[in-house]
């Protein structure tokens, strides 16, 4: 029961075309180089680029783009601090103690958020702590990454007795509660900002270790490693230029959900007063100074823990969105 | 016991000659360290002419990607000698850094998997470059991007592909890349190992088409693996059939085909589907499964589905010996 | 009435770039008792084409068709209840991978038992003793042994038995077979591909086979249906196709058959099956067709007659020689 259609003759005042001559001779009975050539006879076009697809799945997610847009605010912020702070971080206004912010019947244009418990302004001293925040996000980030990557590397080509013993080390780290093994290291070493983002760093390498051995792991057995070791491939090379490029995807997911974590560790550590000392304008240092006030003068706590809450929310966000878009196996096409 | 043995062949065209060539792996079954052997090859013997084709042929456990995994060097033999283009290797020797570096440039390998054998992560020159890269390092640049523009161009792809990623090419194209890859360094040997399986078979023309050209053109020697029967018959001069790591027929591909002596071999051909219906088809029914290789039955292993089997077949395995015109491991060769 | 009539089957998917036609106006249609093979390569639609019979596919596609009639019961507009009373009953499936087609943490017994189940009335020994009287006649040895193993216990072979049972439990009118030897050893398949044709000739039951091995649709098939890019290019029955195809894309891939070669050279298709990306105006083939012409690159054919296969092409092929005049 096919469709009845009749089929359509080819129109006969057209007359014979060129290449039928009766005989079976068909283009694809003939020999030589013709042959190995593949589509010579329409355009090659391509899947599009990886960046515009990634986009594509990324921009999907609507809470990933407004995280990515907050971050980007923020990561702005900092870059011109200097530039839009109505006043210096550090300057003490003694005239103006805990004064509220401008909504609230005391406040002023001058101070829009209000002042703390020495006078300086909130607000310049949120925009100041913003830099604050993504530099040690960055540092830890990078830190924690680049040791990790590379211990897990060898982790995953030595095998053996080797790996055994970074593994088993790693678990020992992971075991500890990271604020308290940073608490540790940060009670020898003295307490600043900078031994608190060494600190933290060493907790979060872990993961980066466990990550990329596994995918150390997944990518050995595949083909392509195998070519370059059967043409000669030393074991640097084919740990930094054939493997790890493909294994940065969920390398990337974590870099972005650790940016936050390092965030907090820090503000935690800041707030126990062994992060920043004061006067840094660190969010989690100011959360610390101001307890006291939390009854009295609201604003002084709310806002640093605000906009730490806002920057880990956005980051959140924009990781989750990184791994739906670069994960392979959610690839619709 | 260390150095390669640079000798001189009476025979100066065998490019690779095998003798009793095995490879085994000890497998712990268990954690208290019950160890199995697997004889995933064991002794085979073969030779290989320049512009010739051997292919392997056999069923999955036959052994077949290991002999290709040995003969490219990604493994040591277990036992036995293998010649490859004028150096020796066996188990006892220890090849230095320079050796394994001209035998590079003797043998190489394309894979079966065309989407798995490339770098997603590296552009098509970059791939083609990396083999003389790492070998020829006095290569300059302008001659090295040079010579493997030339090899894209002889392998039917186009200059612009040269900038471009694997995901963006077809299995055939990223067949034809892989080729391209491993007749860089020049070899005189190309270890096929299942090129055309996962391709359609449009594609699978072209290529074999391609393979043709290149070894008419470079004098190549293919050690072709498949499983496909109707390819191997195109393709191969000789054909050596193997089962459960051990070869059982051995000869050139008209006689093995036309003639097969070996029960295995007879009952391989007659499984394969012919593309004619209007042949009858008397297929030889096989019993049972392809035994495990861990736990291979005593004797000849294919003793249990022949049906020619004799208590000699349980007790002992047959050598590979001359039967008329080709060899045959079978006391009872058909 | 035919077993199976499908008619104007269109199957589109939502991705990144759009909407992909991967199956456009295929007609499939079977009768009781038929072997019909579906042939075709990859991209040509054969496998999405009988998953959107069993309503298989995921979200992203949209299913599509004039009639889609089993038995007379229209499955693309019948409710989700009636439509599993059918599948796995009447209309069963077996797929390509034996090994992972199976559930790895259950025993074999289990997931057979639970195709029963969920079908048939009976008991729970009656259904033990079913399940044992089911692995017998796919000629597995020692079936009580087999129904306590698991899946990644058994070879590929077994699995594919075991698939097999499962799919013929409720005595189905229709099996689908997608690629079911593909994955297998050649010993292995001639075995398998004869237990399939014992069973449908036991049984009665209807067989349609999808494959992209000329020499499987030789030996197996009564019709063959062959598939190019996601359209149904020819449909004849098989002595007839193998000896005279209709379609240029049918004559060239059987043209390029290794078997088929005389010289060292094979004949070959050139150029490769279209994407999502490079679709053409006009007939799909035309741009590795060596007979295409100017109206070939610019309209798409309409399919012919019966005479001519119902070939999808402006000039079928008789005796390999393109029909130009209308006669």
């Amino acid at each position: 029961m096919a469709s009845d259609h009749t089929p359509s003759s080819p129109d006969s005042t057209r007359g014979a075309s060129t290449d039928t001559n009766g005989s079976d001779r068909t283009r694809t009975g003939q020999t030589g180089p013709e042959l190995t050539r593949p589509d010579r006879t329409w355009p090659d076009r391509t899947r599009p680029g990886r960046f515009k697809e990634f986009w594509g799945y990324f921009s999907e997610n609507r809470g990933a783009v407004i995280g990515l847009i907050v971050f980007m605010t923020f990561v702005l912020i900092a870059i011109m601090a200097d530039v839009i702070a109505p006043h210096s971080a550090t300057q003490q206004y003694r005239e103006a103690l805990l004064q509220p912010p401008v909504w609230l019947e005391g406040g002023t244009s001058e101070f829009l958020l209000g002042t703390d418990a020495v006078g300086r302004d909130l607000l310049s001293r949120l925009i100041y702590g913003a830099r604050y925040s993504f530099f040690i996000g960055v540092i830890v980030v990078v830190i924690a990454a680049s040791t990790g990557v590379l211990i897990g590397l060898i982790a995953g080509f030595a095998r053996g007795w080797v790996d055994t013993l970074i593994m088993r080390l790693m678990d020992i780290l992971l075991a500890f509660p990271s604020l308290l093994l940073a608490l540790v290291m940060v009670a020898i070493l003295g307490p600043s900002l900078v031994n608190a983002m060494i600190a933290i760093a060493i907790t979060l390498q872990p993961q980066y270790v466990r990550l990329t051995r596994a995918a150390v792991l997944q990518e050995l057995p595949k083909d392509y490693v195998t070519s370059a070791r059967v043409v000669g491939a030393s074991k640097a090379r084919l740990m930094f230029i054939t493997v790890l490029p493909n294994c940065l995807a969920p390398l990337i997911v974590q870099a972005a959900l650790s940016f936050s974590t390092a965030i907090l560790d820090a503000a935690a550590l800041g707030f126990l007063g062994l992060g920043a000392q004061p006067p840094t304008p660190e969010w989690g240092t100011m959360l610390a100074d101001s307890r006291e006030f939390v009854l009295r003068a609201w604003w002084v706590v709310t806002f640093p823990g605000l906009a730490i809450l806002v920057n880990v929310l956005a980051i959140n966000l924009m990781g989750d969105g990184l791994r739906d878009a670069l994960d392979p196996k959610l690839k619709r096409s | 016991m260390s150095g390669i043995h640079s000798t001189v062949y009476k025979n100066s065209e065998a490019l690779i000659q095998a003798s009793g060539l095995s490879r085994h792996y000890t497998v712990s079954s268990g954690p208290f360290g019950r160890t199995a052997t697997v004889k995933a090859l064991s002794n085979a013997s073969f030779e290989l002419q320049a512009g010739k084709t051997l292919a392997v042929v056999g069923e999955s456990g036959c052994g077949k990607s290991t002999l290709a995994r040995v003969v490219t060097m990604i493994e040591t033999p277990s036992a036995g000698e293998l010649h490859l283009d004028g150096h020796r290797i066996s188990s006892e020797l220890v090849l230095s850094d320079e050796q394994r570096a001209s035998l590079r440039a003797s043998v190489q390998i394309v894979f079966q998997d065309p989407f798995g054998s490339l770098n997603p992560r590296q552009t098509i020159g970059r791939i083609l470059e990396e083999p003389v890269l790492i070998n020829r390092p006095a290569v300059a640049s302008a001659a090295r991007q040079q010579q493997a523009r030339d090899m894209l161009a002889m392998v039917g792809l186009r200059p612009e592909h040269y900038d471009r990623y694997p995901h963006m090419f077809s299995g055939g194209q990223r067949q034809r890349i892989a080729v391209a890859r491993a007749l860089m360094l020049e070899p005189r040997i190309l270890v096929l190992d299942e090129p055309v399986s996962a391709l359609d078979l449009s594609i699978q023309s072209q290529i074999l088409n391609l393979l043709v050209e290149l070894q008419e053109r470079l004098n190549l020697a293919y050690l072709f693996i498949s499983h496909d029967l109707s390819v191997v018959k195109h393709m191969a001069d000789d054909v050596m059939v193997m089962y459960l790591g051990r070869v059982v027929e051995y000869g050139s591909a008209k006689s093995v085909f036309s003639t097969p002596r070996h029960p295995y071999t007879q009952a391989l051909l007659s499984a394969t589907p012919i593309a004619d219906p209007t042949r009858e088809q008397t297929r030889i029914k096989l019993k049972g499964e392809l035994p495990s290789p861990l736990d291979p039955p005593a004797g000849c292993a294919f003793n249990p589905r022949c049906w020619k089997t004799e208590q000699r077949c349980c007790d002992e395995a047959p050598k590979l010996a001359d039967a008329e015109q080709h060899k045959v491991a079978c006391y009872f060769p058909l | 009435m035919p077993l199976l009539d499908v008619r104007n089957l269109c199957v589109d998917f939502k991705t990144s770039e759009g909407q992909f036609r991967a199956v456009d106006s295929v007609d499939v249609h079977v009768d009781v008792g038929d072997v019909l093979a579906i042939v075709g390569e990859s991209g040509s639609g054969k496998s999405v084409s009988m998953l959107a019979l069993m309503g298989l596919l995921p979200w992203t596609a949209t299913v599509s068709a004039d009639a889609m009639l089993f038995d007379g019961v229209d499955l693309a507009n019948c409710d989700a209840r009636q439509r599993r009373s059918i599948v796995g009953k009447d209309v069963a499936m077996i797929f390509q991978e034996p090994m992972s087609s199976l559930n790895p943490c259950f025993t074999v017994g289990f997931q057979l038992r639970e195709a029963l189940k969920a079908h048939l009335p009976l008991t729970r020994r009656e259904r033990q003793q079913r399940a044992i009287e089911l692995l017998e006649q796919v000629g597995l040895p020692e079936p009580e042994r087999r129904l306590r193993a698991f899946p990644h216990q058994l070879s590929g072979g077994m699995c594919q038995r075991v698939m097999i049972a499962m799919a013929i439990a409720c005595k189905p009118r229709l099996l689908i077979a997608d690629e079911p030897t593909t994955a297998l050893d050649v010993t292995i398949q001639a075995q398998i591909l004869e237990l399939l044709l014992d069973l449908q000739k036991d049984t009665g039951m209807a067989l349609v086979l999808i494959t992209h091995d000329m020499g499987v649709v030789a030996e197996t098939a009564k019709r063959v249906s062959v598939q190019y890019a996601g359209q149904k290019v020819e449909e004849q029955g098989v002595r007839e196709l193998f000896a005279d195809a209709h379609h240029p894309y049918t004559s060239a891939l059987l043209a390029a058959l290794p078997e088929r070669a005389t010289t060292r050279s094979l004949p070959s298709i050139p150029g490769v099956v279209p994407g999502q990306f490079d679709r053409p105006a006009g007939c799909l083939f035309s741009p590795r067709c060596a007979h295409a012409d100017q109206l070939c690159h610019a309209t798409s054919p309409d399919v012919a007659t019966q005479a001519m296969g119902f070939a999808r092409c402006h000039y079928p092929l008789l005796q390999g020689v393109p029909q130009r005049s209308a006669s």
